[in-house]
């Protein structure tokens, strides 16, 4: 077993999750990755659009450095740490594979038939990636906080709008993949 | 100085995502089918320990390394922005496999396509700004 190279179990992953919050609770900030996409707005200028652009975002540069480390931190991994397949359940695979044409499972680290560069000539799956993209910033900003802000910072603090917003996570998640997936797919 | 460690904390969270798998949109798709314990354990056993810890903080009155307080304060209450974006949020989350942590690793691991996915995210923090005053909280 070589555990550098190998996918880590769940149980290493999670308190090592605990341990970057715990990490950065430590020097006065706080985990939330979402945070980071306001502040590069703001950067960008969208202060002279909307207020809720209008702030001090230098004073939030660390969270963008945080972010430049999890890119350089990706990068490790990918390229000296793993072999890029990962092996989901073979029955999840394998309706993956029959009701979506998407075989890539146990071969690759995202489906090559939505993330590939080839895959780009289909403007569905354009579509797919800016949409969720979109769902994505549009719905962590709408409720304050993404998986890291919500579901690690927000429950470890006992925060009942937390708990509100990861339930939103959850039907978001189960009516995408079970009630779109087949019409979008 | 301070935002070397700042990098480094950035290194470290995204070797874990990436290594953990929780950056791939097979390990997303796999959790809302629930097909394993997976993505189930990672949360739960990184929540279990952050929320002994920061009761630990609480009670031993822990101070960050400038001693100040840490930072941990209590969310605005309200129901509608939390269910209403939390349910888009989880749209997004299921349709690109990805949130905003396992995006940034994604980036570096190299997969040029997930500059869409970043740029949808960006377009759709925007256009939240804008629409902020018009959406009920």
């Amino acid at each position: 077993m070589n555990w550098i190279y190998d996918p880590w179990p769940w149980y290493v992953a999670g308190p090592l999750i605990a341990l970057t919050m715990f990490l950065l609770l430590i020097v006065g900030k706080k985990f939330g990755m979402s945070s980071p996409l306001r502040t590069t707005c703001s950067a960008f200028g969208a202060g002279k659009a909307a207020g809720f652009f209008k702030f001090d975002w230098k004073a939030e540069r660390w969270n963008l450095i945080v972010v430049l480390g999890a890119i350089i931190g990706g990068f490790i991994a990918s390229n000296f740490m793993s072999d890029n397949t990962v092996k989901i359940h073979p029955d999840v695979a394998q309706k993956l594979a029959d009701e979506y044409q998407i075989t890539s499972a146990g071969e690759a680290y995202l489906p090559n038939e939505i993330f590939s560069i080839d895959s780009l000539r289909n403007p569905s799956s354009i579509a797919i990636l800016v949409i969720g993209g979109f769902l994505v910033g549009f719905g962590a900003r709408y409720a304050g906080g993404c998986t890291s802000g919500h579901a690690i910072s927000g429950l470890s603090n006992l925060q009942l709008p937390s708990l509100i917003a990861v339930i939103g996570f959850f039907i978001g998640g189960l009516v995408m993949v079970h009630f779109l997936f087949p019409l979008i797919f | 100085m301070r935002y070397i460690i700042y990098l480094l904390i950035g290194i470290f969270f995204g070797i874990v995502m990436f290594k953990s798998e929780a950056a791939s949109w097979f390990r997303i798709y796999e959790m809302f089918e629930f097909g394993s314990f997976h993505m189930y354990g990672i949360i739960g056993s990184a929540l279990i320990l952050g929320v002994l810890g920061i009761q630990i903080v609480k009670i031993k009155n822990i101070k960050t390394i400038d001693n100040n307080n840490m930072q941990l304060q209590p969310k605005e209450r309200g129901i509608t922005r939390y269910l209403a974006g939390g349910i888009i949020f989880g749209l997004g989350w299921a349709l690109s496999g990805a949130c905003p942590g396992p995006m940034y690793a994604l980036v570096g691991a190299g997969f040029p396509t997930i500059l869409l996915v970043l740029l949808g995210a960006l377009v759709g923090t925007f256009v939240y700004g804008l629409l902020k005053n018009k959406l009920p909280h």
